[in-house]
């Protein structure tokens, strides 16, 4: 019996997808062989309300840690409290987001344990004393198999790949005490800045409308904001010319050295297809490409490719979506 | 201030990779190697601060095979004082193990800062460098892609997901670099004689129980070929029919 261990993350005090698609990674390890899992979630006084929708995706125990300093992340805190939690918890497996949290956090962890951890994992299972998981090497041109020897096992997972099932189990509440004193923490995160709150995060959007160079100036993202905002559901991403000009903020690069994204589909607006930009999305459900250039390699991976120039293609996409949606 | 950079020897990514024999690792045969990107801007965060004459050494250390000498060689063309070579006979993939052998060369090193990569192109596990920080109990803030240091504080800016984070922190420390944060420089030819002369120390690295090994590595699956479906606005009825009939994504 293997109990697992899932780090749910938060945001203003809410629930990240990625912290559903935990759980539910957690369910799959637990339930090979009858196991509880124990969601884990920390934030200021009033956090406990995440508890209810951890429960009704799989979580038999939900840890609550809540603490004024936890309102924003703290990661000495954070940490500190994780690691102890996981250290007497007895977990054969402790799962965690491949966020910019995560990939803070669960090292720290890891270290502190001084366990084995693998990030980006794709695939989790159980084999007799070791933990096999998949993981993208190479920026994705090679898939690993990796075992992961030490117990517990840390695992972060790529967000998108583990899709939120429920599951309704108790979710019986247990608190966890802070180790030691959150507000001594010698890194402080002054401030935390987002753009609209409204707006779906690259990571969790199930279609990403992404702009290259071809748009040719920030005036001209509004085409692609338009086409985004046609299928309801759909975040904005960029290659990293147009981040490095400055015509959108770098936290929405896509690529080898930006976010690494899978959506269920991906429109490739202007975006040649460099490798280091299809390293970042290439393992997307269904890509979309328009461009003018019909040599230009986004094509090789393109289910749907379009030649053409963009600005007339995507007002009329973004009239046809509207309209498609519109009949339902 | 003593600053340490931790640089990773890794292939060029711009080939198509052939699994080994062995299957568990890819073939090297062909490959070129040069210093992971993300350490080349750490490396370069590094020089920034001794151009200010705020910094009176810059430590490079790798861990690997001795093919590591030529990426620390060129991190000291860059304008580096000193190298250290931790010597293994293959870079495990296990981060905790690299991490402690690193650890174990920076702790009584008295540096103010030890800056690492984000992440590396190989791996692609990017925990090395917040492994280290812990595991020496300092400060720590990841994948940074903006830094002020002034006097024993530094302030940094963080990218998360749609967003951007503030972070301050005392020295000594430990940072992970994102990009964003400057340009490497080249080596200039002047560096580049220069490199020959400066020490480089070459110990073996102590890397102890490892814990996560691969056990197998394949080519993942292809994508279908690409398939223009047609030109221009005419093509879009088209290609909405698809979305919603073919992909069901509408
Ligand atoms: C170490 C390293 C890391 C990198 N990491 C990343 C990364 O993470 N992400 C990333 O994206 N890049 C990355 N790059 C950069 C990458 O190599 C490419 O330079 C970049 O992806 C190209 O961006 P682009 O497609 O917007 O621009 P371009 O390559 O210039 O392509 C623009 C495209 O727009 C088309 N176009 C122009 N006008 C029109 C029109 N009117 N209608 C339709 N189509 C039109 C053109 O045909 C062309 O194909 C990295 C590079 C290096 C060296
Ligand atoms: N063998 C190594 N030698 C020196 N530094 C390393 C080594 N491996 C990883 N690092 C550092 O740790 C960072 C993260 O690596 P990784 O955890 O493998 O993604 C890299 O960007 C380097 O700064």
């Amino acid at each position: 019996m293997a109990n697992v261990f899932a780090f749910a993350e938060t945001r203003n005090g809410e629930l990240r997808k990625i912290a559903l698609e935990a759980v539910t990674a957690a369910r799959s390890v637990a339930d090979a062989t009858g196991g509880q899992v124990h969601a884990f979630v920390a934030g200021a006084t009033g956090i406990e309300h995440c508890a209810a929708q951890l429960a009704k995706y799989g979580a038999d125990e939900v840890v609550v840690a809540e603490h004024g300093a936890f309102s924003k992340y703290n990661p000495e805190a954070v940490a500190a409290i994780v690691a102890e939690r996981v250290r007497t918890g007895g977990y054969r497996v402790a799962i965690f987001p491949t966020s910019a949290l995560g990939s803070d956090l669960a090292p720290r962890v890891a270290a502190k344990l001084g366990v084995g951890l693998v990030t980006d994992v794709t695939d989790i299972k159980l084999d007799g004393d070791a933990v096999i998981v998949k993981h993208p090497v190479n920026i994705g041109k090679v898939l690993a198999t990796v075992k992961i020897a030490s117990n517990p096992a840390l695992v972060a997972i790529r967000a998108n790949m583990f899709t939120p099932v429920e599951n309704p189990r108790a979710g019986t509440i247990q608190r966890a005490a802070p180790v030691g004193d959150p507000d001594a923490s010698r890194v402080v995160v002054k401030e935390v800045k987002l753009g609209g709150g409204t707006k779906l995060d690259l990571g969790e959007a199930p279609v990403i409308v992404s702009g290259g160079r071809g748009l040719k100036g920030p005036e001209n993202f509004q085409l692609v904001e338009d086409l985004a905002a046609a299928f309801g559901n759909a975040a904005v991403g960029a290659t990293r010319v147009v981040t490095d000009e400055g015509w959108r903020p770098h936290s929405d690069q896509i690529g080898q050295t930006g976010r690494l994204v899978s959506p269920d589909l991906y429109v490739a607006v202007g975006i040649s297809g460099a490798i280091q930009h299809l390293a970042g999305m290439r393992t997307s459900r269904t890509i979309v490409a328009i461009n003018k250039d019909k040599e230009a390699p986004i094509f090789k991976i393109a289910d749907y490719g379009i030649v053409g120039d963009l600005f007339e293609i995507v007002p009329a996409l973004t009239a046809a979506v509207k309209e498609a949606r519109a009949r339902g | 201030m003593k600053i340490a950079v931790c640089i990773k020897r890794v292939p060029d990514m711009d080939v198509r990779f052939k699994i080994a024999a062995i299957g568990n690792a890819v073939d090297e045969a062909g490959l070129k190697f040069d210093m992971n990107d993300f350490d080349s801007w750490a490396v370069e965060a590094a020089l920034q601060i001794k151009d200010r004459d705020a910094a009176t050494e810059v430590v490079i250390v790798s861990l690997g095979t001795d093919a590591v000498q030529e990426t620390i060689r060129k991190a000291l063309a860059m304008g580096a004082d000193r190298g250290v070579e931790l010597k293994t006979d293959h870079i495990p993939f296990d981060g905790l193990a690299i991490a402690r052998a690193l650890a174990a060369e920076l702790k009584d090193g008295g540096y103010d800062l030890v800056l690492f990569g984000k992440q590396s192109a190989d791996s692609s596990n990017g925990v090395v460098g917040a492994m280290v920080g812990e595991l020496l109990g300092l400060p720590l803030v990841t994948a940074i892609s903006k830094l002020e240091i002034s006097g024993q504080k530094g302030s940094a800016k963080r990218e998360i997901e749609g967003g951007q984070e503030f972070v301050e922190f005392p020295l000594p420390a430990v940072l992970t670099i994102d990009q964003g944060l400057n340009i490497a420089r080249y080596p200039a030819l002047k560096g580049i004689m220069a490199a020959k002369k400066k020490p480089l120390e070459v110990k073996p690295a102590q890397l102890g129980a490892q814990t996560v090994t691969v056990t197998q590595m394949e080519l993942p699956p292809e994508r279908a070929p690409g398939r223009i479906i047609g030109e221009g606005v005419a093509a879009v009825p088209e290609l909405v029919r698809l979305l919603q009939t073919e992909a069901k994504v509408l």
